[in-house]
């Protein structure tokens, strides 16, 4: 690199005085960066102040200002914090920004939902189709003007509940029974899907045409999914292939989309707790640390001490059986049918009934409130976490090494396949155990500590190959310094009350904007939320691990056996409650 | 050698395989019952749980924790020649906390005066709506309503529960919720002996 790395100072202002300004609106951080000199400032703040890794891009839709706004999160592999930069543009269609991607090709799939959700058009974008939404929808769902289906009020509660609440089915309440939005000119007795053929087009968008243009008949597409067992739910993958090989390759999502962020944001802040269980569902205590640690953030209110204990132990649980889970269905995957996925399920089963005789659900638990948890851990269950944690789960994890690691099948199916080396893992913004196994010790509990994990003592699982092996075996590592954690954190866990606060119903939550990120099982998971001070957030938006790290999918495949794609995809551990919120 | 890994692996299959009959044959000989019994069941979910781990249900039925949560219900006491007395004041925080908004509540005013009265006329939740979150147990002032324990609802017409399928008894709640139940009794209780010194402090002023 010709710049040297200015590691010191973060001021993009007076590094750009002409174009770059600070976001001066109250509780909100960061810099406003013209946007004609987008791509400038980025490759600047990637090259010269060194914030490698672009985590979240979103859009914001000022509809008062008539503005709207693109918000980008870069930081440093190395850790600490990171650098806020905005573009905002007049929000009159076309809204046309410079894309990114070639800066930070990670951001690919968040300009492509900012685009199908905000329409926000990037020049630039090699493949700027729809993601979430079909083709052919009409409309941006997240602006602020867009009403869904069945729209009652911007905002719950709604008034129609109390006091004079008679019940009625949403589908009876208007003569068309629905308020879907249809383009101009739709008729359906003529409407051809075209959506499949950009998709189609997208994957052959080089050289693999003749002189005509023709496509060579010689590449088979294969799609696999929704409904294929292995695609881990409803996931659909566009393959082409040359013989066995893959030479293209796109995901198709959006099959479970329901628009989290939107309703997300009719909610009001405690609302959206039960929400977030359900985005990676296997995880629903991570999902609750990160929504609760980011309005905490908002509120500028501190967690009671033993809380912050049983909230690391629930996130380190999670992280236990989640890995788990990863190793039971990566061998179902790979051929190895029930046995190992029924021995992880087991011990699944043993800690989901702790969460549920604490929280009162396995999977949905809803634990977490600002300022703490909802209830305590009795005493009985304390002890069985204990036995849990201490005897069974270290003992068990060492009879799924010896059950598996050294099978001559799995090794031959996983050493030497190369998954992602280290820097196209960044580049691809991939986070959480594929970026760790490919060598980079990016790890938030300890590169941006949040909540207590600065007390504890453990290290951050990284191996150095990159290949499918390393990815399985760091989950065992990522195992064993959770349960360091846990014995650390059972041992220290003090007494006293388990929320700072008095139970609400209703929190103030003061103007401004805040992202929060904790290290979910499977990487990092972001909410950046915008308060205006009404009870409903302004903006509410998820940076889910699985959907940013599936940007990298394309490049880990072509060149792979279609054999192998199936458990290069198993990898990447996605979970598409999250995926397509 | 070749196949080493493999027939490690199995090794530990066999020896899971094993232990369910080991098990068995010990709890045999102690004399006590593995299958169908609440000790059985258990101990299978227990730390020390060996070999066959499942339950067979619904012959067997998990012992669920008092904390479970699954639909609301309605509390009412019973009150002399069997009135159901019911908590519920219709002051609509459940229905406001509600995330997906599935409650429904139809207040009832007092005829002669038009006054809000505090009992529901109806209330309904529609449980296919409802996501399990146990919001409107938690935020209730009155504990009037709770979450049940009782989850074989599956039925094949849409489930819209009005009051009367609501309601159930405060024993029930106390049976499903002892704990729970001891607590808030005990929580009432002080709260209505302070009540009752601060009046009678009042009345000595």
């Amino acid at each position: 690199m010709a710049t040297a790395i200015n590691t010191s100072t973060t001021d993009l202002v007076t590094r750009f005085p002409n174009f770059v300004t600070l976001d001066a609106r109250t509780g909100y951080t960061g810099f406003i960066v013209k946007k004609e000199n987008l791509v400038e400032v980025a490759t600047a703040v990637r090259d010269e102040f060194g914030f490698d890794l672009l985590t979240a891009a979103t859009a914001v839709d000022y509809i008062a200002e008539n503005k709207m706004e693109m918000v980008y999160h870069a930081y440093k592999t190395t850790g600490g914090a990171g650098l806020i930069f905005k573009v905002q543009v007049e929000r009159v269609d076309p809204i046309e920004l410079p894309s990114l991607i070639n800066i930070w090709p990670g951001v690919d799939f968040q300009e492509r939902e900012a685009w199908d959700l905000y329409g926000i058009k990037f020049t630039g974008h090699p493949d700027l189709r729809r993601i979430l939404m079909w083709e052919g929808f009409e409309g941006h769902p997240l602006r602020k003007d867009w009403k869904e289906p069945f729209f009652e009020e911007e905002t719950k509660p709604f008034k129609s509940r109390w006091p004079d609440g008679q019940h009625t089915f949403a589908e009876n309440k208007n003569p068309f029974r629905d308020n879907l939005n249809f383009p101009k000119d739709f008729d359906p007795e003529k409407y051809v899907v075209t959506g499949e053929d950009d998709l189609y087009m997208s994957l052959d968008r080089d050289s693999r045409k003749d002189e005509a243009g023709n496509m060579k008949t010689d590449h088979i597409v294969v799609n696999m999914g929704p409904h294929h067992p292995s695609t881990h739910g409803v996931l659909r993958v566009a393959v082409q292939l040359d013989g066995e090989t893959i030479i293209g390759l796109k995901p198709v999502m959006g099959y479970l989309h329901r628009n989290h962020d939107k309703i997300g944001e009719r909610n009001t802040y405690l609302q959206i707790i039960p929400y977030t269980d359900r985005l990676d569902y296997f995880n629903s205590m991570s999902n609750n640390f990160g929504y609760v640690t980011t309005v905490e953030k908002l509120m500028k209110i501190p967690v009671a001490e033993r809380a912050e204990y049983i909230r690391v132990i629930m996130a380190e649980l999670t992280r236990v059986q989640n890995h788990l889970i990863f190793i039971g269905m990566l061998m179902n995957d790979l051929g190895a049918m029930y046995t190992p996925s029924l021995y992880a399920f087991e011990e699944r089963e043993l800690i989901l009934d702790i969460f549920e005789a604490i929280s009162g659900a396995r999977m949905m638990c809803n634990y977490f409130r600002f300022g703490g948890v909802v209830r305590d851990i009795p005493d009985d269950v304390l002890q069985k976490l204990k036995d849990l944690v201490f005897e069974r789960l270290p003992a068990k994890t060492d009879e799924m090494e010896r059950f598996l690691n050294e099978n001559e099948v799995l090794v031959a199916r996983l050493k030497g396949i190369h998954v992602l080396n280290a820097d196209d893992a960044i580049k691809y913004s991939v986070t959480g155990p594929v970026l760790r196994a490919a060598g980079v010790p990016y790890d938030l509990r300890r590169a941006d500590p949040y909540s207590i994990y600065d007390r504890f003592d453990f290290d951050v699982a990284v191996r150095h190959n990159g290949d499918m092996m390393d990815n399985y075996l760091i989950r065992f590592d990522e195992i064993r310094q959770s349960l360091r954690i846990l014995e650390q954190a059972l041992k220290q866990i003090p007494g006293g009350p388990i929320n700072s606060q008095k139970p609400a119903y209703q929190v103030r939550v003061p103007a401004g904007e805040a992202y929060g990120r904790v290290e979910s099982p499977k990487g990092e998971l972001g909410f950046y939320i915008i308060s205006n001070g009404k009870p409903n957030p302004y903006r509410y938006h998820v940076r889910p691990a699985s959907f940013v790290n599936l940007t990298a999918v394309e490049s880990m495949c072509i060149g792979s056996k279609i054999a192998d794609f199936v458990a290069l995809l198993a990898m990447l551990d996605i979970v598409m409650g999250e995926l397509d919120r | 050698m070749y196949g080493n890994g493999i027939l490690k692996g199995l090794s530990v299959t066999l020896k899971r395989f094993l232990d369910t009959y080991t098990e068995d044959i010990s709890w045999m000989l102690r004399g006590k019952k593995r299958y169908n019994s609440d000790e059985g069941i258990r101990h299978r979910s227990s730390k020390d749980t060996k070999g066959i781990f499942t339950i067979q249900y619904p012959e067997e039925q998990l012992i669920v924790p008092e904390e479970m949560r699954y639909i609301p219900f309605l509390v009412y006491d019973e009150g002399a020649d069997g009135k159901k007395e019911v908590l519920c004041t219709s002051c609509g925080i459940c229905a406001k906390v509600c995330p997906p908004q599935c409650i429904w509540i139809v207040r009832s005013n007092d005829p002669n005066t038009g006054r809000p009265v505090p009992v529901p006329t109806d209330f309904y939740i529609d449980m296919d709506i409802c996501m399990n979150c146990g919001f409107c147990a938690e935020y209730c002032p009155f504990d009037a309503i709770k979450m049940d324990h009782d989850f074989e609802i599956a039925s094949y017409g849409r489930s819209v529960y009005n009051l009367e399928k609501l309601l159930k008894p405060t024993s029930y709640y106390a049976k499903i919720r002892p704990e729970n139940y001891a607590r808030e009794e005990e929580d009432r209780k002080a709260k209505e002996a302070a009540k009752a010194a601060k009046s009678a402090a009042a009345a000595a002023a």
